[in-house]
């Protein structure tokens, strides 16, 4: 056997120095379940799902934490590992309220659910001992749900290790542990800047966006890549949409340049979009007021004034701004109309501000 | 950018002035906060102690406006005391004897008296900024928005070129670009001096070349307008129909008052926009637009990226997309265009006249997208410039900069600076993120951020209001008061037309780019009867 092969469910696998057993099998496509695992930060190992079965060791090992060593034989799905995995799935499920799928917003985009799913665990065989918070409704954009958090720990590495914001940690001990924002305050009264984070990583529903509860499910949308509409950094985003309707925004994984991350704006500020008050048609101003117009009368009048003012003035009658905020195809045009149309150079926008 | 926001994560030393990147940027400041986690030196430049000086290992308090000086004076302790990479300033630059005649005129002794820092200061950061290598630099509208903006920005290319930090990974010189497409704006023509591509319209090859692309004779050979002289012309009568796509203006330029009546003064005012706002007031004819998230097209980022945006919705009412109205004009005006969609009019006119972005073809950007320079289908985009210090006009120049005063500084009548930038849970003038009720509840109002010692000093309580005044307006709104501001300073956004920085702010302009001095003016603070 050459240096770094190791076996995976009978299969040889290569794997580079550093590499975990997950990392070395999700490479060539075997899928060993995750919960707790966040990309990009250190592996804590927390959740227990990802146990795997290595021959000769003592215990299950926890595949997203134990780096992949040469001659290893390991099993992904043994029957040791499946028990372990139901196990692990009915002590979840005891650990709060879960049994109300019908009426989750995550339903559908539920890390838990589809792990219930896949191992067919129906409920709970265990008593419940979990301390009931109640649910955080208090902040702009956020509702905390604690009855459905699993204390996975995805949140605290999203806002700690990702978004660097160190807003929320866990708090307590045992039983009554919980994700705690400063001392246990609401998140509108801590160090939270908004950034959303926490959402995308909760692999549960105990952490959605505030008005969740009056949208479509996330799992019955239609996922869109796009570019944010706010600052430079270009962050790609997923639209969730529905019935031509934006329900959720997430970061696109994966992505440059923002490498699954948001800001407070790109995650949430997308109501405008659907706004009543959107211009709807064209205005034309009569005595000092606006009339709807059709695009015919208001282009016809655009076009006729510009011709004019060009012919009893000179093309340098004219200027024009355009808009950085709108996509290059817009400037470009607008620069063409000036140049190539009314033939001045009178084009700008805010470059330099 | 010269280089990408991929490398942040993975530098070793930043320098970041002028730049409030947790607000403004908030995502770059993440993978800033990630290497300072891991290990990386962060030096922070700015008058106010904002977040990511937090995490700064020096963050150095300059006085607004006096950036050319401090830089200078660490210019002056790197030669003075021998830190800087005479191998690349000997083999990739040129100009290197007139830099030191001017940096060597600022003594840190003398600097200090300018920056409000101490010498030791200054010192302390030239060598830590020479310790390592490379150091990434980073700026924001801190520089550019000054009378001697221009300046500042050359000021931190000579800084970078001395320490030999340009043409590699984890350095360069990185402007953050306030707005989503305003590279892109830019790369699309959208000057008066250039066609797309930066290619200038008082080159006759240049215009043959568009010519002949566009079917059309005697495009105009001389530069045109930059938006504060066609707002001025407004007023004389020189331009008489002003076509506004797309910005408030009312609300974004210096002195609300004097833009007001700019707008007020055009005989046909066109706006094209996607919801009525403060600047529509004024025109003749309002066009209804598709926004973001309604038509197909690209933005281009910071870091050079073209990326696609796509459709996910349609637009309201009978709205349609920007491209579309300018087309129907041009057809109106006796023009028909070829290009009948974003993505014909990409691959089929932007990429083939722009020879920087010849390879970006939609086909290509599905995913992420390409960062020019970029000029054949096969061309992998280009991640960082001036690659071995080759730079596009051959050696890096540098070009020496005197040290100048804001255009208005405070006296015994106005004594507080008025500094402006951006907020968190706000975008500009507020269009778009203020239709999202959470964010509103974030953030309600505008306040005046001032330090406690001149609260103290004023008798003035956290969120008590207060009126500002300067020489061109007043307003009245709610003190914040915070140790984020150092004293003698004030420091606002423009977010919410009441209380606006603008009605306050100084329509002074750096002479070469004409970009107005939102950093600096001169304002007093009274408590209210």
């Amino acid at each position: 056997m050459s240096e770094n092969l190791l076996v995976i469910d009978g299969q040889e696998v290569m794997f580079e120095p550093g590499q975990t057993i997950l990392e070395a099998a999700e490479k060539v496509g075997i899928d060993i379940p995750t919960l707790c695992h966040l990309k990009g930060t250190t592996p804590t190992g927390a959740c227990r799902i990802c146990m795997v079965e290595v021959e000769g060791a003592r215990t299950l090992m926890a595949a997203c934490t134990v780096p992949a060593a040469k001659g290893m034989v390991v099993q992904t799905e043994s029957a040791t590992v499946v028990r372990s995995r139901k196990t692990t799935i009915e002590l979840m499920l005891a650990s709060g309220r879960h049994d109300d799928c019908l009426v989750c917003p995550a339903s559908g985009d539920c890390r838990l659910q589809e792990l219930a799913y896949r191992y067919k665990v129906k409920s709970a065989r265990f008593p419940e001992t979990f301390t009931e918070y109640p649910m955080e409704t208090v902040n702009p954009l956020i509702v905390r749900n604690f009855a459905k958090c699993i204390l996975c720990g995805r949140c605290v590495q999203a806002c700690r290790d990702v978004q660097v914001n160190d807003a929320i940690d866990f708090g307590y001990r045992g039983a009554t542990t919980k994700i705690v924002a400063k001392g246990d305050m609401a998140l509108k009264d801590s160090d939270c800047v908004f950034c959303g984070q926490c959402i995308q990583a909760c692999p549960v529903g105990a952490l959605v966006p505030k008005d969740a509860w009056k949208k479509p499910r996330v799992c019955e949308t239609e996922q869109i890549r796009t570019t944010c509409p706010y600052c430079g950094v270009g962050c790609q985003q997923i639209l969730h949409v529905k019935n031509k309707k934006i329900v959720q925004i997430s970061a696109a994984e994966n992505a440059e340049p923002n490498q699954g991350r948001l800001c407070v704006k790109g995650r949430f500020g997308y109501d405008f979009i659907h706004s009543d008050e959107r211009l709807k048609t064209p205005l034309i101003k009569k005595d000092g007021v606006f009339h709807e117009a059709t695009w015919d009368e208001a282009l016809d009048l655009v076009a006729s004034k510009f011709t004019q003012i060009i012919k009893d003035h000179g093309p340098d009658a004219v200027a024009g701004v355009s808009c950085a905020r709108s996509i290059n195809e817009d400037s470009y045009q607008m620069q063409k109309l000036f140049r190539g149309v009314f033939k001045t150079n009178n084009i700008d926008h805010c470059a330099r501000t | 950018m010269t280089n990408s926001f991929k490398e942040f994560k993975h530098a070793k030393m930043f320098f970041v002035i002028g730049s409030n990147m947790t607000e403004a940027h908030p995502v770059a400041a993440t993978y800033v906060k990630n290497a300072v986690r891991s290990g990386a030196k962060l030096i922070v430049v700015d008058p106010r102690k904002h977040k990511l000086a937090e995490f700064a290992d020096l963050h150095v308090p300059i006085k607004v406006g006096s950036d050319i000086a401090f830089l200078n004076a660490l210019m002056y302790v790197l030669i003075k005391e021998d830190l800087y990479d005479k191998d690349f300033v000997t083999n990739h630059t040129e100009n290197f004897e007139a830099l030191k005649e001017v940096v060597m005129a600022y003594p840190p002794e003398r600097a200090s008296d300018i920056c409000g820092v101490s010498s030791e200061t200054i010192v302390e950061t030239a060598r830590l900024a020479a310790s390592i290598k490379p150091m990434m630099l980073c700026y924001t509208l801190g520089i550019t928005e000054h009378s001697c903006g221009r300046n500042n920005v050359v000021s931190v290319a000579n800084l970078q070129m001395l320490l030999g930090n340009m043409g590699m990974e984890m350095g360069g010189v990185n402007p953050l670009r306030g707005q989503n497409n305003v590279q892109g704006a830019c790369d699309m023509g959208a000057l008066p001096n250039v066609f797309p591509g930066y290619q200038q319209v008082v080159n006759p090859d240049a215009r043959k070349k568009f010519e002949e692309a566009w079917g059309v004779d005697n495009l105009p050979d001389k530069n045109g307008l930059m938006i504060p002289q066609m707002m001025d012309k407004l007023v004389t009568g020189e331009v008489k129909a002003f076509y506004i796509f797309g910005e408030n203006l009312a609300n974004t330029e210096p002195d609300i008052r004097k833009v007001e009546h700019e707008l007020s003064s055009a005989e046909f005012l066109v706006c094209q926009d996607i919801f009525e706002n403060e600047t529509t007031r004024f025109a003749h004819v309002v066009l209804p637009a598709a926004a973001w998230s309604e038509n197909d097209g690209t933005f281009t980022n910071s870091e050079r990226r073209v990326s696609r945006v796509r459709t996910a919705c349609p637009p309201p009412g009978i709205a349609k997309p920007n491209w579309w109205i300018f087309r129907e004009i041009a057809k109106r005006m006796g023009q028909t265009w070829p290009s009948q969609s974003a993505k014909e009019l990409w691959d089929n006119e932007i990429s083939v006249l722009a020879p920087s972005l010849g390879g970006i073809k939609y086909r290509r950007i599905e995913l992420d997208g390409l960062q020019w320079p970029c000029p054949t289908e096969e061309h992998p985009g280009t991640s960082f410039l001036h690659k071995g210090g080759q730079f596009t006009s051959g050696k890096g120049h540098f070009t020496p900069a005197e040290w100048t005063p804001p255009a208005e500084v405070p006296n015994a009548d106005y004594p507080y600076v008025l500094s402006t930038g951006r907020r968190l849970y706000h975008y500009h003038t507020r269009t778009q993120t203020g239709r999202t009720p959470g964010l509103n509840e974030l953030l309600g109002e505008e306040t005046a951020d001032i330090s406690i010692s001149d609260a103290r000093k004023l008798g003035i309580s956290n969120g008590e209001t207060i009126r500002l005044s300067s020489r061109r307006g007043s307003i009245s709104l709610k003190a914040r008061v915070t140790q984020e501001v150092p004293e003698n300073m004030v420091w606002m956004a423009f977010h919410f037309r009441d209380a606006n920085a603008n009605w306050l702010t100084n329509p002074a302009f750096d002479p070469y780019t004409l970009t107005a001095e939102y950093k600096a003016c001169a304002v007093k603070i009274e408590k209210m009867v």
